[in-house]
């Protein structure tokens, strides 16, 4: 043994996510069409959309309220999700950000793990914005462990739209992403009865809206609220099936990638 | 590594770096795959076509890349190492482009590698950060890491280099010190204006490459300008004005560079 060996190998892959972590949350935060666009949409379309409706029940006796702070929150979850993997990723293959760190010893797994830990803390304060909004402004008033149900469903199944968001940074450059992201997702939700209840939406829309993966997170949402119109498990199963459908196009656009680059 | 835009030096540096799989052969990093985490741990890369995000300012993104590797150089080392402590607190997108060239290369020194990659370092570095790169190699080589940089200006590889391998077409043509280098390449540039239109009999066969006839003026290039003049003038070519000059390097370069394309 000699004094020489004492110098590690490699770095520890914990300080690696952490500084990777705190990077793009920093990068985010100084990025306000990003932070202010996903903290202040879900809010002011509630305003609009959610306000009105706040003091009104639902058939079932549950709050109408609730059940709208629900569905914004859903779309909140899913645009920090879709816009920002989406935007983020297209916009790092075109500064060619993805070049230089191939080339460093910080295993991609880790980067994509600190996108999602970043994605995941954004989520998390557009939800408390919304929902202290909801409270304060709206005199929404549910149980603490309601609200808290409400952020773990939606947290924990917004899988399907980070894949969503890779697909999307994967498919269009850093110029088509952001318009992409917002002709596929505003519709998407919209169809999906987020932004106004299905009831409320045409026959054909209502037709439509339980084959998207929007609605069944939405059903999330709403039943932490107990407003859900299908069984957990059902929604747990069209989200999971359109997640490996987005990890499969995404997967696939990576792969094109790969070999036109990097070949 | 040295030779003409389009000679195959980033591809060999991708090769190297294993950030491009070789249709044949294979690369070794320190004896591992050049994809091996640990020696890419050992290694720091300045490449061309690579950017970085800009809403971060040069001290925070050379935190977040030391912490990428084992045993970094202290932050501000680094960033005084590449010239930029007076720049550490700005954001890098009000970075100048020669000072994003500096960033660059604070970013592949800050892991304190034991061998470093530089893809073309100097391209859109002002006469002052030239300088101050040029100390900063210095010193690297001193303590005794490997440097690998190309460039297609042969005064910097002389400059800079121990070794310097030639490459055209993604054929190495050349592998020498600079000193051998310099002696294989031809030393002086003839310039010739003549009474009349030069005719390629004119110079044919002369102990010189011609490096450019347009009319009545041609140049040539030569280890023996003495013996390339007596010809010229024992063949009765028409001379008005002549000037030997010492060649310009990189034009000679050129010619070392183009030899397989003009042989016959």
């Amino acid at each position: 043994m000699t004094a020489i060996a004492a110098k590690p190998e490699i770095a520890p892959l914990g300080r690696m996510l952490l500084a990777q972590t705190w990077s793009e949350l920093r990068i985010r935060w100084r990025i306000p069409a990003f932070s202010v666009t996903i903290v202040a949409l879900p809010v002011l379309f509630f305003t609009f959309f959610g306000l009105p409706y706040a003091k009104q029940t639902l058939p079932n006796g549950s709050s109408l309220g609730a059940y709208l702070v629900a569905s914004f929150a859903a779309y909140s979850v899913g645009s920090v999700m879709v816009f920002g993997f989406g935007i983020g990723v297209a916009t790092e293959r075109g500064l060619k950000v993805d070049v230089l760190m191939r080339a460093t010893p910080l295993p991609p797994l880790i980067a994509i793990l600190a996108k999602v830990l970043n994605a995941l803390a954004y989520a998390l304060l557009s939800l408390v914005v919304l929902i202290a909004y909801a409270i304060v402004v709206g005199g929404i008033r549910q149980d603490l462990t309601v609200w808290l149900d409400m952020i773990a469903r939606l947290l924990a199944g917004s899988v399907p739209f980070i894949a969503l968001g890779f697909a999307i940074g994967y498919l269009c450059g850093p110029n088509v992403a952001p318009a992409v992201a917002n002709l596929v997702y505003l519709p998407l939700t919209f169809a999906s009865g987020l932004f106004i209840p299905l009831s409320q939406l045409p026959g054909f829309v209502r037709g439509i809206a339980p084959y998207l993966p929007a609605y069944h997170y939405g059903q999330l949402g709403w039943s932490a609220v107990g407003a859900n119109t299908e069984r957990l498990s059902v929604s747990i199963a069209w989200l999971a099936g359109y997640t490996a459908l987005f990890l499969l196009i995404a997967f696939r656009a990576y792969q094109r990638e790969e070999s036109r680059k990097f070949g | 590594m040295l030779g003409p835009n389009g000679a195959g030096k980033t591809t060999s540096i991708s090769l190297m770096l294993g950030l491009r799989q070789p249709t044949a052969g294979q690369a070794r990093l320190f004896g591992l795959p050049p994809t091996d985490r640990r020696a890419r741990s050992r290694c720091g890369v300045m490449l061309q076509e690579s950017g970085t995000t800009s809403v971060l300012t040069v001290r925070e993104i050379v935190d977040v890349f030391r912490a990428y590797y084992p045993a970094p150089l202290p932050a501000e080392r680094a960033i005084a190492m590449a010239g930029l402590t007076e720049q550490a607190a700005a954001r890098i997108g009000t970075l100048s482009g020669g000072q994003r060239q500096r960033l660059y290369f604070a970013l592949a020194i800050c892991g304190d590698p034991d061998i470093l990659f530089l893809d073309e370092p100097t391209v859109g570095m002002d006469v002052e950060a030239r300088r101050a790169f040029t100390a900063s190699i210095q010193t690297l080589s001193g303590a005794g890491k490997t440097i690998v940089f190309t460039t297609h200006y042969l005064r910097e590889a002389e400059e800079l280099a121990r070794r310097i391998i030639v490459i055209d077409r993604g054929t190495v043509i050349a592998d020498a010190s600079p000193q051998e280098l310099k002696a294989r390449v031809p030393g002086k540039k003839i310039t010739l204006l003549a009474g009349r239109p030069f005719a390629p009999a004119d110079l044919d066969g002369l102990p010189a490459r011609v490096l450019n006839m347009s009319g009545a003026r041609a140049s040539l290039l030569s280890n023996e300008p003495a013996a390339v003049l007596r010809e010229v003038f024992r063949r009765g070519v028409d001379v008005v004005d002549l000037e030997v000059t010492g060649a310009d390097l990189e034009e000679a370069f050129l010619m070392l560079t183009r030899r397989s394309e003009d042989a016959p």
